[in-house]
């Protein structure tokens, strides 16, 4: 089924979609211009394929859903996703995937700043981040735990791959960066690991592949640049703040 | 040596004394002790924190716990709380850390201001002989009311929350208190016919009967938020600040995160959970309006969005502008509200009174026609049902209180809970402690107090010749100032006595 989003108010759409999705399991929205909170808390076993610009919050509480987006994603794609994937042909703006608890979201190239922030880990739940070029300041601040992977193609600004206040608070989870990873800009409570142990080899792979797999993009010359991981020096970086009074 | 003198003394009437052992046993700072020979109790002074478990379980009232007599030259300025501060700062190099709430002998508005009654014309009513309403709704009232023909209501009314008295029990998480504290505040509110709020430590599923009468929080570090949690409860509220603390964030120590609390944080036992002051989606009200409209997008308009603020300089500009974002209800804390854990300089130090910020917040809602479109609900804090009712008068819709209950399940204010040893099972995750709190028997207690409290409501309504909160609510006319300032009084917006 096809919805044509046009100029119509976030609510309307939203409305609608709602509504189709009652019936269907896969709705694709067409002629999308910035209408915000698309597939806000999508269960699981509906799928929202999306061309054109979906504004804010897409993919806000994630429950299990499936949403790919044609063009590009705005600010606060996967806000406190539960679960499900989100898939990006495009960039996205800044605080991508925000306290995520699970599922997956692949960015075929750039994020901006404040992506994977308060990411969190629980039992089998493990929320996954890719992101196909670089991104921008405070990368995974707070981080708690999941994955989140950097692999700064088709870098011809010659950015850095990540921004300034990397980690910053992270305690939890890691963080891979492809290629040159600049110190200046990674948090002093975090330790840079050279030498990936083997679950950090195959949680990687399989990730990059899926990358791969969604883009059209070489896996074998993806994994022939090497990884740095980026895991917090401690998971209580507060701890000996405080005097009780 | 730390160069410190105990705070308290502990006074044991041996003639009293059975060396029962109770003391002993109960007292998880560990300050009571036998000696060898076991004919004797003793004490390490230096451990007590004046709870008061010991003396009031003691059989005998063998035990009584007095501040530790130590004379200090006399000094204004330099006075023993300051200096024993100094020496735990040199000690440790610590940031000082308190629970509770601002211990500061600042100026109490609720005691500066007395309530009218009714004489001879309008005459008074009497709550036990009619009816006396203190039914309230919270959510955004409609500009205005459209009917048809036939007299039915054709105006779609936005979600409200129907409260049968107007005072809820405010957000204290999972961690921050025991469950059985939490399920105490829950099973009263489902008695009660009003609300607890989960606090943003994510719901318990021991608590899966009581969602009717939950509040959930969305905090910055959005711990537990998830679908079903947003889509179970009475209403979500966003945190973003806090009157104990206003401009710092939560940070429950990984001391405190056991496994039960980490399977309803959704985070790893022994992890910090932090949830910094900032939500890092947050940066203006505009982020903020996006944060409350995927709320409402998430649950399908079905719930009220509050947004809970700390009362602070410049909140009449903010709770206009949160008001315009979208939200519902808007909570605001004074700088007396409680909390589990706060630095004890910002507690003491930073935000302003909940009466003044009510009178201002409500005042500015009403100059800009927008009073309607927002419930306030203010907390920080509210000792008796005369506090509650001025601050009705005052403008609020409702009040949000969580000392007074935690007093009533046993808290004696020995302001400790951030060391997770609370002797009464309130703010502590210690299954030994815990299970002394049976909410069995606590809920009781706390539905007397507020049952108390709204016959009390009733009766200084009745006394004002109203039969209605409704007839109160913002009704200042109602409250006089004593010995008040000018200014004061006009922040307040009320008169003095005897104008």
């Amino acid at each position: 089924m096809i919805i044509t989003a046009g100029k119509r108010s976030f609510q309307e759409l939203n409305n609608e979609i709602r509504g189709m999705l009652l019936s269907e399991d896969m709705i694709r929205v067409e002629d999308v211009n910035g209408q915000r909170y698309i597939g806000a808390a999508l269960d699981k076993g509906k799928t929202i394929e999306i061309h054109g610009t979906p504004g804010n919050d897409m993919g806000a509480y994630l429950n299990g859903g499936n949403i790919e987006v044609y063009g590009n994603g705005q600010e606060a794609v996967g806000n406190t996703m539960g679960g499900g994937s989100v898939t990006i042909h495009g960039h996205v703006g800044d605080t991508l995937g925000y306290a995520m608890r699970d599922g997956e979201i692949f960015v075929e190239k750039r994020a901006g700043s404040r992506a994977g922030i308060h990411m969190k880990e629980f039992h089998e739940l493990l929320p996954v981040v890719v992101i196909g070029g670089v991104a921008g300041a405070f990368l995974g601040e707070y981080m708690a735990g999941g994955i989140l992977i950097v692999l700064g193609l088709d870098n011809t600004d010659k950015l850095p791959v990540v921004g300034a206040h990397c980690a910053t608070g992270m305690h939890g989870g890691r963080i891979f960066i492809r290629g040159e990873v600049p110190q200046e800009n990674i948090s002093e409570h975090i330790t840079a690991v050279k030498e990936l142990d083997s679950r950090d080899t195959e949680d990687l792979q399989r990730h990059v592949r899926a990358y791969c797999e969604k883009f059209g993009r070489s896996f074998d010359e993806i994994m022939s640049v090497p990884f740095t991981k980026l895991v917090p020096t401690t998971s209580r970086p507060y701890a000996n703040l405080y005097t009780p009074n | 040596m730390d160069f410190t003198v105990p705070e308290f003394d502990i006074e044991r009437n041996r003639d009293r004394c059975i060396l029962c052992g109770a003391c002993v046993k109960e007292c998880s700072y560990k300050v009571h002790f036998f000696s060898k020979d076991k004919k004797a109790v003793l004490a390490d002074e230096r451990k007590c924190v004046a709870c008061h478990r010991c003396a009031v379980i003691c059989p005998t009232h063998a035990i009584k716990i007095v501040k530790y007599d130590m004379a200090y030259r006399d000094h204004a300025n330099w006075t023993p709380t300051a200096q024993k501060e100094i020496i735990k700062q040199a000690t440790t190099g610590g940031v000082l850390l308190s629970g509770m709430s601002n211990n500061k002998p600042y100026p109490i508005y609720w005691d500066k201001m007395l309530l009218n009654a009714s004489q001879v014309t309008n005459p008074s009513i009497d709550p036990l002989r009619e009816p006396m309403e203190i039914r309230t709704f919270l959510g955004r009232k409609p500009d205005k009311i459209e009917f048809t023909d036939d007299g039915r209501l054709k105006t779609v009314m936005p979600p409200q929350v129907k409260l049968e008295t107007p005072i809820m029990f405010s957000a204290m998480s999972f961690g921050s208190i025991s469950f059985n504290a939490q399920k105490t505040l829950a099973m009263a509110a489902k008695e009660l016919g009003t609300i607890f709020n989960t606090g943003e430590g994510g719901l318990h599923p021991g608590l899966a009967d009581f969602t009717d009468y939950a509040a959930v929080q969305v905090a910055s570090g959005r711990f537990g938020v998830h679908k079903q949690y947003l889509n179970n409860c009475r209403f979500i509220e966003i945190k973003i600040g806090q009157g104990a603390k206003p401009g710092i964030g939560g940070h429950l120590p990984g001391e405190k995160v056991t496994v039960e609390v980490s399977n309803a944080r959704m985070i790893p036992p022994g992890s910090d959970a932090i949830s910094p002051a900032p939500h890092h989606d947050i940066y203006s009200i505009e982020d903020l309006r996006q944060l409350i409209w995927s709320l409402k997008e998430a649950t399908q308009y079905k719930k009220p969005v509050a947004v809970k603020i700390a009362a602070v300089h410049n909140c009449s500009a903010i709770v206009s502008g949160v008001a315009r974002a979208g939200a519902d209800i808007i909570v605001m804390d004074g700088f007396r509200g409680g909390t589990g854990a706060a630095p004890t300089r910002i507690r003491d130090n930073v935000g302003i009174p909940i009466e003044l910020a009510l009178a201002a917040v409500d005042q500015r809602l009403r100059d800009e026609s927008i009073r309607n479109s927002v419930s306030l609900v203010v907390s920080g804090s509210f000792r008796n049902s005369a506090d509650v009712v001025k601050a009705i008068a005052l403008g609020a819709d409702a009040v949000y209180v969580a000392t007074a209950p935690l007093i009533a399940m046993g808290c004696h204010m020995c302001q400790q809970c951030h060391t997770g040893k609370c002797n009464w099972g309130i703010a502590t995750q210690r299954p030994e402690l815990t299970k002394r709190l049976d909410p069995d028997e606590m809920t009781p207690r706390v539905v007397n107090l507020v049952n108390a409290w709204n016959h009390e409501i009733k009766e200084m309504l009745g006394g004002m010749g109203l039969n209605s909160i409704d007839s109160l609510r913002g009704n200042r006319l109602m409250l006089r100032g004593i010995g008040l300032s000018d200014k004061e009084l006009e922040i307040l917006g009320i008169r003095h006595a005897g104008e």
